[in-house]
């Protein structure tokens, strides 16, 4: 098996399984039916791209492991996801902050992996690119509302750039399967989409009279396994049927 | 693999045509662009889909209809999902576009004016009950992946517009 490939692509994928797991927690709960939609639709779409990764990752794995059984029966230091996406929906400045941040990172990213030499990733990624756009301008547009609307709708998305902002370094680190990959022209080199990636997020602040925030102490670990504690809890309820049931079927 | 070409055997179409989206009952798979490959081999027909958006449930659906219209005209199928090329609207053919707007969603603009309509708020999707321009947003998002909601100002009925993917 090719380990370093395999644990590559899981490393892409969790980032959309864990952030689609956290949407989707908002079906029914969203502050409107349309914003709802919209997060359950968004969750929708990552879903589905963690699917074309699985069974990708479960072809190269090459035993009985299937889609599945990768996303539902590893456990928490397993899971490969940097630590902004696991992070809950405190509020819906939060949820909406946690995903401009993120989709930012996503757009820049798939840009990237389209070039990869691995044909399939490449796939993947030109067929992700387009919906993870209107994923980009959905957030990006409610960062603009929020801080540029009512003083308390200001104040709260400022507060969730703030609280999330020390989880945005680690979208640059690379693991040891990240630089195996680059080497081979198979991964994408993050660290050379940071410059790019905090220009774009600053100047979506800007415009919506919000402080980029100066804080240089930055937290990592997720994509080593090592989470907070919100993760544990998320799996638990993305887990629940499997570990209940084992070998369920729908 | 570049190609964009569809490769189908002519035979199958007819069958492939009376199968359509569960989602949008009046548009057939074929109109949709969907199967970019039906043959014959070997006594099995082997059928590639592409997905509309990634996470579509319609997609494995629409896989058991295609199997089972092909079991019925006896056919023996296998259905293969391929993600490249990926899928654009541009694949919706003219007949396609005509369902939709028959049916009451409004058919994909050109990338151009589907971004000043997403993004700028112009108002140029007609409305598909009265045909007014004087439509509006009112969320990027809708009831299907593949949709966004909005409203007409004249005649006040709200309705989708099938977002441009391209």
């Amino acid at each position: 098996m090719k380990e370093n490939l395999y644990n590559y692509i899981l490393g892409i994928a969790d980032n959309s399984l864990i952030l689609g797991q956290r949407l989707g927690e908002l079906t029914g709960h969203g502050p409107s039916l349309e914003t709802d939609i919209a997060c359950t639709n968004i969750s929708l779409d990552l879903f589905g791209q963690v699917r074309s990764y699985f069974q990708y990752a479960a072809k190269i794995a090459g035993d009985d492991r299937t889609e599945d059984d990768i996303a539902m029966l590893r456990k928490e230091r397993e899971y490969k996801n940097v630590l902004l996406v696991e992070q809950p929906n405190t509020n819906f400045a939060y949820t909406m902050a946690r995903q401009f941040l993120f989709d930012v990172y996503h757009l820049e990213f798939l840009a990237e992996l389209q070039k990869s030499t691995d044909l399939t990733l490449s796939a993947i990624a030109n067929k992700c690119i387009k919906e993870v756009s209107y994923h980009e301008r959905f957030s990006s547009d409610w960062i603009k509302r929020l801080g540029d609307g009512t003083e308390e709708s200001k104040a709260k998305m400022q507060d969730a750039i703030d609280g999330l902002w020390t989880y945005t370094d680690e979208l640059f680190h690379q693991t040891e399967a990240d630089k195996a990959m680059v080497a081979e022209g198979i991964g994408v080199d993050v660290t050379k989409l940071k410059d790019a990636y905090y220009a774009r997020v600053s100047a979506v602040l800007e415009e919506s009279t919000l402080e980029t925030p100066e804080s240089k102490w930055f937290q990592k670990g997720g994509k080593e396994g090592i989470h907070t504690e919100h993760l544990g809890y998320l799996l638990a309820e993305l887990q629940y049927m499997q570990r209940a049931y084992p070998n369920m079927e729908w | 693999m570049t190609t964009t070409e569809q490769n189908i055997d002519e035979i199958l179409i007819p069958i492939l045509e009376k199968v359509s989206d569960p989602e949008i009952p009046v548009l057939s798979i074929m109109d949709m662009g969907v199967v970019r490959s039906a043959v014959i081999e070997n006594n099995i027909v082997k059928v590639e889909i592409t997905p509309t958006y990634s996470g579509c449930p319609a997609m494995d659906v629409i896989g058991d209809d295609i199997k089972s219209a092909l079991k019925q005209a006896g056919y023996e199928s296998k259905v293969e999902l391929i993600l490249h090329p990926a899928w654009t609207t541009d694949w919706i053919t003219p007949r396609g576009r005509k369902a939709l707007e028959d049916y009451g969603i409004a058919a994909p603009l050109s990338a151009e004016a589907d971004k000043d309509v997403l993004l700028n708020d112009k108002r140029i999707v007609k409305c598909t009950n009265c045909g007014s321009q004087n439509t509006r947003l009112v969320s990027q998002f809708g009831s299907t992946a593949c949709k966004a909601q909005f409203q007409c100002d004249d005649c006040q009925e709200p309705f989708d517009y099938f977002k441009c993917l391209k």
